[in-house]
């Protein structure tokens, strides 16, 4: 990430869930000792009596939230993704899920970018094991502007979702105020013919970077922005592989089980293509800088051009 | 603490309702060929007490009446057969549904589910997550000045699962009064004795010590379930639980008291033993 301006992925979430109290007031929020870190606090200083903290308790959390939506509320619960999709993965299987509740689970911390926590902390599998629970929404934003928009959008969507948020600051992709975000629908970011790129989350600033690094040496790609892993927009990729018949996924996630593992799946049964999963190779993360880190896991603009320009040969 | 005691034709006709949901039990786990009777025997007088005097209002959701209504969640989701047998008499299920338990395109799950009966309250059936979900709706109650009273059963085996006491935490913090918990202590699970396998120990202490205010009763002696349920609900800043002392299998005599009897299911003879047993007066 270069002289970008970044903006803070928690912030706008905290910012949007006060903002989202003032004219919905069935919206609750719950959090796990980490509204300061999650950002729920922005909620909690304008509705303190419409916040419930447990403390370090996630399995708690999340049936709680699931109590709360049986008696009518919509309730926002948050932790850190490793803790909130894993630790209490079975509580929001059988606890939310299977009753069809109204809760909306927004995890932070997802991926490397959690910097120097390390491996304990980074959650690079919260997608794999969200996505297979029937039933749940699963949306990886890429930046804040889509953060603001989807934070809305579950809000009146009728069902359990799981957001995945960066902790790091990101790069905007979408312009603030222009963009309508769809969750059946993928955003083309760039039209290709010669590769199709298909990412989320960080990485899709890093995939427009890799585009355009591509374009100079004649590779025409295909950018294709999925933030939501499910229900999975078909078509769109369908569409694209039929056009460049070469698929790249990349993800701040294992290659195992997420986006990567979701696009196989489709194409194998529609159009099989060659496909290269970017993403943690079924290893865990480590203590770093963000930024050292999406460079070593081969996450950044630069990395992924290597990647393609290998994958093409 | 004075409250009402029930008269003792009132306990009378409460104990042959209770016969004939032990009955409905044994019918129901046989027909299926599967289920768990032992734990859902013990907690029949329980629940028969509750649905009977004290609960107030409707479990239907359709029902508009089920808005200011008390609610129940059946933590321990595998006394299912019991909680069908409660709602098929007080109408919320025809009877002759109690014979589809467990069967393929059934309502009636092995474990109660929301989405297929709008008179249960939440899915559960995994143990360790009922008590949440009452502080959630507890919460939620508080918010909307609501006056209902949320009542969960548990299991003692179910009080091994850590999140359990993530619950009773949260309770005595948000001092969640309008929760009455019961905790159905028949001291047996899948292994054996809940003291040999992992011991509870002193489960009315332990509720104390996390800032409950307990009641100790013999589970089966309907008057005791009364008065505990009435001075459950008089006014406390804190959560309530009812710690019932019962027998597992209770009611059929080769059943009582024998682990055995968790998630077996009586072959004919036996079948006809327990309910000639059930329907013998008295």
């Amino acid at each position: 990430m270069d002289n970008t301006v970044l903006k803070s992925i928690r912030d706008t979430y905290g910012k949007t869930l006060a903002d989202l109290g003032k004219i919905r007031d069935d919206v609750v929020v719950i959090d796990c000792d980490l509204s300061c870190s999650t950002q729920t606090k922005h909620f909690k200083e304008v509705f303190p009596e419409r916040f419930f903290n447990v403390g370090i308790a996630e399995q708690n959390a999340m049936t709680v939230a699931a109590g709360l939506a049986c008696a009518g509320k919509v309730p926002f619960v948050s932790a850190f993704a490793v803790f909130a999709s894993g630790r209490a993965w079975e509580q929001i299987r059988n606890g939310i899920c299977y009753s069809n509740l109204n809760v909306k689970i927004v995890a932070t911390h997802g991926g490397v970018t959690v910097g120097e926590d390390g491996a304990t902390h980074q959650a690079l599998e919260d997608v794999a094991i969200m996505r297979t629970i029937p039933g749940l929404t699963v949306i990886v934003p890429a930046d804040a502007t889509e953060t603001r928009e989807v934070i809305k959008t579950v809000a009146d969507y009728k069902g359990p979702v799981y957001v995945r948020l960066s902790r790091a600051n990101l790069p905007e992709v979408f312009e603030d105020g222009k963009y309508k975000f769809n969750m059946f629908k993928a955003v083309k970011l760039r039209e290709g013919k010669d590769v199709t790129i298909v990412a989320n989350g960080e990485t899709t600033f890093e995939a427009l970077k890799a585009a355009k690094i591509l374009a100079e040496e004649g590779i025409d790609v295909e950018v294709l922005h999925y933030p939501v892993v499910k229900p999975f927009d078909k078509e769109t990729l369908i569409e694209s592989a039929k056009k460049t018949n070469k698929v790249v996924t990349v993800e701040d996630h294992s290659v195992i089980g997420g986006l990567g593992g979701a696009v196989c799946e489709i194409l194998s049964e529609n159009h099989p293509v060659k496909v290269l999963r970017l993403g943690t190779n079924d290893e865990f993360g480590q203590s770093g800088k963000a930024i050292e880190l999406m460079e070593y896991y081969g996450l950044t603009g630069e990395k992924i051009v290597q990647k393609v320009k290998e994958f093409l040969r | 603490m004075s409250v009402n005691s029930l008269t003792n034709d009132e306990v009378n006709r409460i104990k042959k309702i209770c016969k004939k949901i032990r009955k409905n039990i044994i019918e129901e786990v046989y027909a299926a060929k599967s289920g768990h009777p032992g734990g859902s025997l013990s907690a029949t007088d329980i629940l028969t007490v509750l649905f009977e005097k004290i609960f107030y209002g409707c479990m239907d959701k359709k029902n508009p009446e089920y808005s200011q209504s008390d609610r129940f969640i059946l933590s321990k989701g595998h006394a299912s057969p019991l909680l069908y047998a409660v709602l098929a008499n007080y109408g919320y299920i025809a009877e002759e549904e109690l014979k589809t338990f467990r069967k393929f395109g059934s309502k009636l799950q092995g474990h109660p589910c929301s989405k297929l009966l709008d008179c249960v309250e939440i899915s559960t059936g995994s143990l360790g997550q009922g008590l949440s979900m009452a502080c959630g709706e507890a919460l939620g109650f508080k918010l909307d000045k609501k006056n209902s009273k949320i009542y969960a059963l548990l299991g003692d085996g179910e009080l091994q699962e850590g999140s359990v006491w993530e619950a009773v935490m949260c309770a005595a913090h948000y001092k969640l009064n309008n929760i009455i918990a019961v905790v159905d202590r028949n001291r047996l699970q899948i292994d054996g004795c809940t003291e040999d396998v992992m011991s509870l120990g002193d489960v009315t202490e332990k509720f104390k010590s996390f800032g409950w205010r307990t009641f100790e009763i013999n589970g089966h002696e309907i008057n005791k379930i009364y008065e505990a349920f009435e001075n459950a609900k008089t006014p406390c800043d804190k959560p309530s639980v009812i710690i019932a002392d019962t027998i597992k299998g209770k009611g059929v005599s080769f059943m009582e008291n024998n682990a055995g009897w968790h998630g077996k299911v009586p072959g004919e003879e036996l079948y006809l033993k327990a309910i000639q047993e059930l329907s013998e007066e008295g």
